[in-house]
């Protein structure tokens, strides 16, 4: 059977711990002067990113190439699909050369789903639409344990544009996975619809106000990290906060909300998923502070991301040869 | 995505299962550690002293053998032997035919490998293939000066052209036996213990 990494929620927590623990061998390896062990011989990884990205692309690259798999890196606009072609011939081309993983970044949410029907080889979901990113959620909770240990029982804060944000319904599932507590907060406009039911179940909870749950005054008690989502200018097509300036002023990580969270515990944490909007969402002082692991967990993406290839093609579920077994009909639509 | 069994992954290839009633000893707590001090003054002795010794155990068994062939020396020349783990996984052979192991992290001493004496560490010395991948794996760590090899038990069947320099007990099998070893740090007692084949 082929495995893939579509959802965090595919994770168990056994598994999440194991992609954890080989992460941080995986990250030795970057301190190494060789930086290159040969566990991926002979597997062929293709990066298909139909949206654009720096850190997610090449940090996948990366990791194939120390893994001495064979990486080619795709965009939609030099390939066929600037032609025309559909997703589903896009994919079950590349599939048909015989590669071992698809990664693929996708604008429309389920569109790694849907891949993952049609093709033999392992796809890994590299963010799809407004859906999941499951390595951004590994990275961040590898990047979170290095720093605080045992994530049982922590409370960790997710801020921003959160009906938009893949980042954090996968780093949900994954904190949640670990045993974390999570506060999610955004302005009522950027609240996903039907957030209400998730909130029911334990360890999670939402607020429109920021200031009262960093100041630990929310259900779950104080903070020990913060993740600021980025406002994604290109999914706002207008109407979800009246300017910038109040964004910032209700739901930005400023100067003195961070010197308030400081205040009363000085190990906690600052992420962010990067890229930053400096000013919008976290102030330059936060970003740079000595609380923010932003630079951690670009490290961390790149053993995380060695650690999902090497759990999902270093094992004897070889694909099928090619040819061998035709796509099931049913997958056609 | 299956899920790997963290139990399995975390035991070597000597211990599948618990060891079978029929099991007879080959080595007590007693010749074990007879056997760890006498590979520790053949360690110094093959050396000249501890001078650029570096002891690399392999996991899981391999570690507290290290560790205790490490103690041993320090009594013996009054200084400590810098002492570490190699984590092999991602060199192995035999990654696709074996589901997913979980790979661990190597510790390697602070004064690194570079033209120092390794001895890799190991509990059985079998088919040779694990030795294989450690030797992988140290060439990416450094080059050292020399690089030996200490096994608790050769029981031979090498499939590769590998030998043991320091042996603590040589133990001819069949293919068709299994070697148990168990290690006090690991399994609360020293035992080496042989099941399986046709009693001899």
């Amino acid at each position: 059977m082929t495995r893939h990494l579509i959802s965090s929620a595919d994770l168990s927590r056994a598994e999440v711990e194991d992609i954890l623990e080989t992460a941080a061998s995986m990250h030795d390896l970057q301190r190494r002067e060789v930086k290159k062990v040969p566990t991926l011989r002979g597997r062929t990884v293709i990066n298909f990113f139909f949206e654009d990205s720096t850190r997610t692309r090449s940090s996948f690259e990366i990791a194939g190439k120390w893994m001495s798999a064979d990486t080619i890196n795709l965009s939609a606009k030099g390939s066929s699909t600037s032609k025309g072609e559909s997703l589903r011939d896009t994919a079950m081309t590349v599939d048909a050369m015989a590669v071992d993983a698809l990664v693929i970044r996708h604008n429309a949410s389920g569109a790694c789903q849907q891949v993952a029907q049609w093709v033999r080889c392992s796809v890994i979901n590299a963010g799809d639409g407004t859906h999941e990113h499951p390595t951004q959620a590994l990275l961040d909770a590898y990047t979170l344990r290095t720093r605080l240990g045992d994530l049982d029982g922590k409370h960790v804060v997710i801020v921003g544009d959160l009906t938009h944000s893949r980042v954090f319904r996968s780093n949900v599932i994954t904190l949640k996975t670990l045993g974390a507590k999570v506060t999610v907060v955004a302005p009522p406009t950027l609240m996903p619809s039907g957030i209400g039911a998730w909130s029911t179940a334990d360890g999670f909870a939402t607020s429109w106000d920021l200031d009262p749950v960093l100041d630990g005054e929310g259900e779950h008690g104080p903070v020990d990290a913060v993740m600021m989502l980025r406002v994604q200018r290109e999914r706002m097509s207008g109407g979800f906060f009246p300017t910038p300036r109040e964004y910032t002023v209700g739901y930005g990580l400023t100067r003195d909300r961070l010197d308030r969270l400081v205040a009363r515990n000085d190990g906690v944490l600052v992420l962010h998923p990067g890229p930053m909007n400096r000013g919008l969402e976290i102030a330059p002082e936060a970003a740079d502070s000595p609380q923010s692991v932003v630079l951690d967990q670009v490290s961390a993406g790149v053993a995380v991301r060695m650690a999902v290839l090497y759990h999902l093609l270093a094992g004897d579920d070889t694909p099928a040869p090619v040819a061998a077994t035709p796509v099931t009909e049913g997958a056609a639509r | 995505m299956t899920c790997p069994d963290l139990s399995a992954s975390a035991q070597s290839s000597t211990d599948r299962s618990s060891i079978p009633d029929d099991a007879r000893d080959v080595m007590t707590e007693g010749d074990v550690s007879r056997a760890l001090r006498r590979i520790g003054h053949e360690i110094l002795e093959r050396n000249k002293g501890s001078e650029g010794l570096v002891l690399l155990g392999i996991p899981s068994r391999g570690v507290p053998l290290a560790r205790r062939l490490a103690a041993g020396i320090e009594q013996v020349e009054g200084r400590p032997v810098p002492v570490g783990e190699l984590d092999i996984t991602l060199h192995r052979d035999d990654l696709r035919r074996n589901p997913v192991r979980t790979a661990h992290r190597s510790r390697i001493p602070d004064g690194g490998i570079d033209d120092k004496v390794v001895v890799l560490v190991d509990d059985v010395l079998y088919s040779g293939r694990t030795i294989r991948a450690a030797l992988d794996a140290l060439s990416e760590l450094g080059r050292p000066r020399a690089v030996r090899l200490a096994v608790l038990v050769d029981r031979g069947h090498r499939e590769l052209p590998i030998r043991a320099d320091h042996v603590g007990k040589n133990l001819p099998t069949s293919r068709e036996e299994r070697v148990h070893v168990r290690v006090a740090e690991l399994d609360g007692l020293d035992v080496v213990r042989i099941s399986g084949g046709e009693a001899r």
